[in-house]
C-alpha cells in the first residue's frame, strides 16, 4: 500500500467533497460532520460523469451518504454502495490524516 | 398631498402607521414626515435578541423599499422632537427645524426603567432597548465571566439569555418571589425556575439589588444583593421594567396617565383633537399597552381616522404572551391571575417533566378566563381562542401536555371548536371529510377544507385529527424532518433560525439529505437572504446552486447571464461570442430570450463569470430554483398594435425577482398587447397590456401538465401590477411544498385561484404587507452571485477541477464536434458494477 499525500486537512470542507487525482484515479474525499474522511471513486457509475464529489452529504438511518449529484442516486460512504440500487458500488479508498495532511492509499 | 402628518418616533408602532397610511390615502391627501430619534431606520424590536448572535441590523429593519422612495414620506433618522406647540401647530426639532402639521401622532415608545440603584451609572451598566443597547453590551461581555441581569420578567430573560449566548455566566436578579412575575404564577414561577436554571442562567428571586460598585479601572466590578450576595461583574444589564416617553407632554401641555403616557380615548386621541398618541407611549382610557399588537392595532385606527374610512376605536388588547427563550415555553393569556370575581383556578403540574398548566375558569367552571402554561406551551394555540367561551370539555384534559406527535390534543376539543381560524374551519368538518375518506392526509385535509392554507399554525392539529382518525400520515419531506415544506418555512419564520444545523438539531433528526438540505437551503434563502455559498449554506445546495451554473450530462456546465426581457446591446452579444469562442462553448438561444452556453468545465466558471461580469452581465439564476426569465415582446417601442411598453416592465420585473428562491423555477412574460407575442400565458405569472394597463394571469407552464396562466386582477397600474407579484411570489414561496410549480401549488387550494386572490388581491389574510414587506427585503439584499464568488477567494477556491491539481482537466470530460460546435462525447461506461465478493476488492486497495 503506497500512501498518496493529496492536501490540508481544511482544504476538505465539512459535508462538502472535493475532487482530487490521485495516480491518475479520480478521487472523491468527504469530511462528515464529525470528522470523519472519506475517500471514493469520484465518477459517477449511472451517468459516466466525474462528479461524486459534488454530491449532497448527509445520511440514510444513520449510515452516512453521499447522493450523485447526476440523478440523485445515493452511495454509502463507509461502502461505496449504491443504497437505491445495490448492485452497483463505488471504489473506496483508505484515507487518514497525518499532521494535518490529508493521504489517500492505493495499491 | 394638500396636508402634513408629523408622526414622532420612528419605532415600531410608528413605522406601522406609515405603512397603513400609505395603504389607505390612495387620494394622496397626506404628506408624512416621520421623525426619529435611533440612527436606525425602524426595526423588529421584538426579535431584538437575535441581533445578539444571529441576525443583523439589516435583517431586523421594518422599513420596505416602498417607504424609502416613496414621494409622500420624508423619513428623517437621527432626528429628535424636542417641542410642540399647538397654537401654530409646529413641531421643534434636534437640528433646529421647526415642521408645520395639520395631524400630529406620538409614537415615542418606552424608555428601559433603571431603578435607584447606588452606583447605577457607572460604565459597565447598560439597558436592553435600542439595537446601539446590544451593540454595547455585545462589546462590553467578556466570555467565560459573570453578567448580572436586573428584573427577571420577559425581558430579563430574554437578555440573560442573551449574555449566555455571548459565553458569559448571566444572574438574574429578581425583586418578586419568582420570576415573570406579572405572567406567571406561583406554580408556574417554581417550574420556570426550574428550566432557566437548567438553561444555566443563575437565578436570585426575593432579592435586589443593594449596589453598584467600581472596580480597579473605574467602570463596574462588582454588584451586591440585599441578601449579601457579591458578584464579581463588568456587566450590568438593567431589564426592570419600561415607561412611557411622555416627555413632549410637559411643554406640549398635553395630559398624561395616571401612570404615566400621553393620556388619550378609544379614538387614540389626545384632548386636542389634532394629536393623536399610539403605542407603548399612549396612555389609552389610562392604560399603556407593553406589547406591539395593540400598538398595531391603534396604528390602524388612526389611520382609519386620518383616511377617513370612519372613526375606527382601538378595540383593546389582551396581554397573551409567550416567551421566546429556546427550550423554556411559557404563555399565559387572559386573566391569568384569576382575578375576575369568583374565579376558579384548575392547575397542573408535573415536576418530573418540568410543566406546570394552569386554567381560570368562571364561578360555575364553565367558561374559560385566562391560564398559563410553562414547560410546554403547545396547547396555547388551542386554549387562547377559547378565551372567554364555554369550555369544550373536562379542564383537565385541556391541560394535558401534548401528545408525541408534537402537536396540542385535539381529542379535546369540542366538534364547533374553530381548528382553523384564518379560515374559520371547525373541528367537524375536518372529521367529515377525514371520515368520508375524502382527505387522507394533511394535503388533503388542506384541499377539502382550506384549514391550514392561511398562515398555517394549525397544521399540527390537523395532523392530529387525522392521527386520532387513525389515518396515517406523512407530510413528512424525508427521513430527517417530519415536517413538509411550508410548515419548515413557518418554524424557520417563528424562530429564526438562520442555519440547517439548528434547524434539523432543534426540528429534525440525523444530518440530512439530498432531499431535505436543498430545500431547507430554498426557505433559508427566501428567509435570511445572504449568499448562497455562505458557509454551511454551501453544502446544502443542489450541485447546480452550488457552481452557480447547470450540471450537465458529461458533469461540464451550461452558463447563461441575466438578459432582462431579453433586450441586449450588440456589444453585450459581441462578448458572449468571444467568451465562448475563447472558452470553446457551445451556444444556443433558449425558449426564455436569453443565451446559453454549454460545455464550462468547473474551473473555468470563475474566469468565465469575469468576463461577463466586467461586460456588465450578471447570474441569470439558470440554474436554480429562482426566477430565470421574463420573456418580452417588443411593445409600444416598435410594434405598431403595442398599447404598453412590455419592455421596459419586464426589464423592471425581472430585476426586481431576480435572485428570488422559490420552491420550484419561476418563469415570467410581458406582452405589449392583446396578440400575446411573449407567450405570457404560459408561465407563473404572466402580464399583457391593455388600454387601460395591465392584466396579470397566474399559474400558467405545470411542466409536465402544462396549463396556460388564469386572470388574476385586471387593468392595474404599474405600481399596483407590482405590488400583486410581490404578494403572490411570496404567497406562494411560503406556502408551497417543495418542487411544487405555481398551477399545482393553485390547484392545492379548494377554491383554487379564487383563494390566491382573496390572499393577493383582498387581502383576506392580513398578510399582504407582510408579504410585501418580506418581498422588499429580497430587493433590497440583492446582489449578483457571480461577482461575489469572485470577490471571495474562499468561495472561488471550490472551483477547481483537483483540490490537489486545480487546473488539470477532468480526464472524464470529451467532446466531438457536430455543426460546427462542440458536443459531449458519449461516455463509454465500463461501470465498476459489484461481483460477488467485491468487499474483497475493497480490501485489496486498503491492504
Ligand atoms: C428585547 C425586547 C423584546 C421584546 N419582545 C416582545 C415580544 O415578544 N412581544 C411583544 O409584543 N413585544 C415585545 N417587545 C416590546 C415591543 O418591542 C414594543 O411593544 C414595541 O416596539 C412598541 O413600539 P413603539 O413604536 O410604541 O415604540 P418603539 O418601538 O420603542 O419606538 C419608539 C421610537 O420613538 C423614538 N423616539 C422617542 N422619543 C422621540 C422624540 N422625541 N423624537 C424622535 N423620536 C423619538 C425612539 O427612539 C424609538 O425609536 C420587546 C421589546 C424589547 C426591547
Ligand atoms: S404582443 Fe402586441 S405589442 Fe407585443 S409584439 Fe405582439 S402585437 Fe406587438
Amino acid at each position: 500500500m503506497r500512501w498518496h499525500a493529496v492536501c490540508r486537512e481544511p482544504d476538505v470542507p465539512t459535508d462538502f467533497g472535493v475532487a482530487a487525482l490521485v495516480r491518475g484515479h479520480t478521487v472523491a474525499l468527504f469530511r462528515t460532520g464529525d470528522d470523519e474522511l472519506f475517500a471514493l471513486g469520484n465518477v459517477d457509475p449511472f451517468s459516466g460523469a466525474g462528479v461524486i464529489s459534488r454530491g449532497i452529504v448527509g445520511d440514510r438511518r444513520g449510515e452516512p451518504t453521499v447522493s450523485s449529484p447526476m440523478h440523485k442516486q445515493v452511495f454509502s460512504l463507509r461502502s461505496g454502495k449504491c443504497l437505491d440500487e445495490p448492485e452497483t458500488r463505488l471504489p473506496i479508498y483508505p484515507v487518514r490524516c497525518r499532521a494535518g495532511v490529508v493521504e489517500v492509499g492505493t495499491s | 398631498m394638500n396636508k402634513t402628518l408629523v408622526i414622532i418616533g420612528h419605532g415600531m408602532v410608528g413605522n406601522r402607521l406609515v405603512e397603513e397610511i400609505r395603504e389607505r390615502d390612495s387620494a394622496e391627501n397626506w404628506r408624512i414626515v416621520v421623525l426619529g430619534e435611533e440612527p436606525y431606520a425602524a426595526y423588529d424590536r421584538v426579535g431584538l435578541s437575535s441581533y445578539m448572535t444571529e441576525s443583523t441590523a439589516e435583517e431586523l429593519s421594518l422599513l420596505t423599499s416602498g417607504t424609502r422612495e416613496d414621494p409622500r414620506v420624508e423619513l428623517r433618522t437621527g432626528v429628535g422632537a424636542t417641542d410642540i406647540d399647538r397654537v401654530t401647530r409646529t413641531v421643534s426639532t434636534t437640528n433646529g427645524e421647526t415642521l408645520h402639521y395639520d395631524a400630529l401622532v406620538l409614537a415615542t415608545g418606552s424608555r428601559p426603567f433603571v431603578p435607584p440603584v447606588p452606583g447605577a451609572e457607572l460604565e459597565g451598566c447598560h439597558v436592553y432597548r435600542t439595537l446601539e443597547d446590544l451593540d454595547g453590551i455585545r462589546s462590553a461581555a467578556v466570555p467565560g465571566t459573570d453578567g448580572v441581569v436586573v428584573g427577571g420578567g420577559l425581558l430579563g430573560l430574554e437578555a440573560a439569555d442573551a449574555l449566555r449566548a455571548l459565553g458569559m455566566r448571566a444572574h438574574v436578579v429578581e425583586v418578586a418571589p419568582r420570576l415573570m412575575p406579572v405572567q406567571v404564577d406561583e406554580g408556574g414561577g417554581a417550574v420556570l425556575a426550574r428550566l432557566v436554571g437548567d438553561l444555566g442562567l443563575e437565578v436570585h428571586t426575593g432579592v435586589a439589588t443593594s449596589g453598584a460598585h467600581a472596580g480597579e479601572h473605574g467602570g463596574l466590578g462588582s454588584v451586591t444583593l440585599t441578601d449579601g450576595t457579591e458578584i464579581e461583574t463588568g456587566l450590568l444589564v438593567f431589564s426592570a421594567g419600561i415607561r412611557p416617553r411622555d416627555e413632549l407632554a410637559e411643554p406640549a401641555g398635553l395630559p398624561r396617565g395616571e401612570r404615566g403616557g400621553f393620556l388619550v380615548d378609544g379614538n387614540c386621541r389626545t384632548e386636542d383633537p389634532r394629536v393623536w398618541a399610539i403605542g407603548e407611549c399612549a396612555a389609552v382610557r389610562g392604560q399603556c399597552h407593553g406589547l406591539v399588537a395593540p400598538g398595531y392595532r391603534m396604528a390602524a385606527a388612526v389611520a382609519d381616522q386620518l383616511t377617513e374610512r370612519g372613526n375606527a376605536e382601538f378595540p383593546g388588547a389582551d396581554g397573551a404572551t409567550k416567551l421566546k427563550l429556546v427550550g423554556v415555553d411559557v404563555a399565559s393569556f387572559g386573566d391569568a391571575h384569576g382575578t375576575s370575581e369568583g374565579a376558579l383556578e384548575v392547575v397542573y403540574a408535573n415536576n418530573a417533566e418540568g410543566t406546570y398548566a394552569k386554567l381560570v375558569l368562571d364561578d360555575d367552571a364553565s367558561t374559560l378566563l385566562g391560564g398559563v402554561l410553562v414547560g410546554d406551551a403547545s396547547a396555547y394555540d388551542t386554549l387562547r381562542p377559547l378565551t372567554g367561551t364555554a369550555l369544550p370539555g373536562p379542564p383537565e384534559q385541556l391541560m394535558l401536555p401534548a401528545t408525541q406527535a408534537g402537536g396540542p390534543s385535539t381529542g379535546v376539543l369540542p366538534d364547533e371548536a374553530t381548528v382553523c381560524s384564518c379560515h374559520n374551519v371547525r373541528k367537524t368538518d375536518i372529521t367529515q371529510v377525514i371520515a368520508s375518506g375524502a382527505a387522507e392526509d394533511v394535503a388533503g385535509v388542506k384541499s377539502c377544507t382550506k384549514a391550514g392554507t392561511g398562515c398555517g399554525s394549525c397544521v399540527p392539529m390537523l395532523k392530529n385529527l387525522l392521527d386520532e382518525a387513525g389515518v396515517a400520515t406523512s407530510d413528512a419531506l424525508c427521513e430527517h424532518f417530519s415536517q413538509s415544506r411550508s410548515e419548515l418555512f413557518e418554524i424557520v419564520r417563528a424562530t429564526g433560525i438562520t442555519t440547517f444545523s439548528r434547524l434539523i438539531a432543534e426540528y429534525g433528526a440525523g444530518r440530512g439529505c439530498d432531499i431535505c438540505k436543498p430545500a431547507v437551503a430554498s426557505v433559508l434563502a427566501s428567509s435570511v437572504n445572504s449568499h448562497i455559498l455562505d458557509d454551511e449554506q454551501a453544502g446544502l445546495q443542489d450541485t447546480n446552486d452550488r457552481f452557480l451554473a447547470n450540471m450537465q450530462r458529461n458533469g461540464t456546465y451550461s452558463v447563461v447571464p441575466r438578459v432582462p426581457g431579453g433586450e441586449i446591446t450588440p456589444d453585450k452579444l459581441i462578448t458572449l461570442g468571444q467568451v465562448a469562442t475563447e472558452f470553446g462553448l457551445y451556444t444556443k438561444i433558449t425558449g426564455g430570450q436569453r443565451i446559453d452556453m454549454f460545455g464550462a468545465r468547473v474551473e473555468h466558471l470563475p474566469e468565465i463569470w469575469r468576463r461577463l461580469v466586467d461586460a456588465g452581465f450578471e447570474s441569470g439564476h439558470a440554474y436554480g430554483k429562482a426566477l430565470r426569465t421574463v420573456k418580452s415582446c417588443v411593445g409600444t417601442d416598435w410594434c405598431r398594435y403595442g398599447v404598453q411598453d412590455s419592455v421596459t416592465m419586464a426589464i423592471r420585473l425581472e430585476t426586481r425577482y431576480r435572485g428570488l428562491r422559490a420552491p420550484h423555477k419561476i418563469k415570467a412574460g410581458v406582452s405589449g398587447c392583446a396578440r400575446e407575442c411573449a407567450e405570457a400565458r404560459s408561465k407563473d405569472f404572466g402580464v399583457i397590456a391593455t388600454e387601460r394597463g395591465w392584466n396579470l394571469y397566474v399559474g400558467g407552464n405545470g411542466g409536465f401538465s402544462p396549463r396556460h396562466a388564469e386572470l388574476l386582477a385586471s387593468d392595474l397600474t404599474d405600481e399596483e401590477l407590482i405590488r400583486l407579484i410581490d404578494r403572490f411570489l411570496m404567497f406562494y414561496i411560503r406556502t408551497a411544498e417543495r418542487l411544487q410549480r405555481t398551477a399545482g401549488w393553485i390547484e392545492s387550494f379548494d377554491s383554487g385561484l379564487e383563494h390566491v386572490r382573496e390572499v393577493v388581491v383582498e387581502d383576506s389574510l392580513g398578510i399582504a404587507a407582510e408579504l410585501e414587506a418580506a418581498m422588499s427585503r429580497h430587493t433590497e439584499n440583492y446582489t449578483d452571485e457571480w461577482r461575489a464568488v469572485l470577490d471571495d477567494s474562499e468561495k472561488l477556491s471550490r472551483f477547481v477541477s483537483f483540490v490537489n491539481a486545480p487546473d488539470s482537466p477532468d480526464p472524464t470530460i470529451s467532446f466531438t464536434e457536430e455543426r460546427g460546435q462542440i458536443r459531449p462525447e458519449p461516455i463509454d461506461l465500463p461501470m465498476p458494477v459489484a461481483q460477488p465478493g467485491q468487499d474483497q476488492v475493497t480490501e485489496e486497495v486498503s491492504a
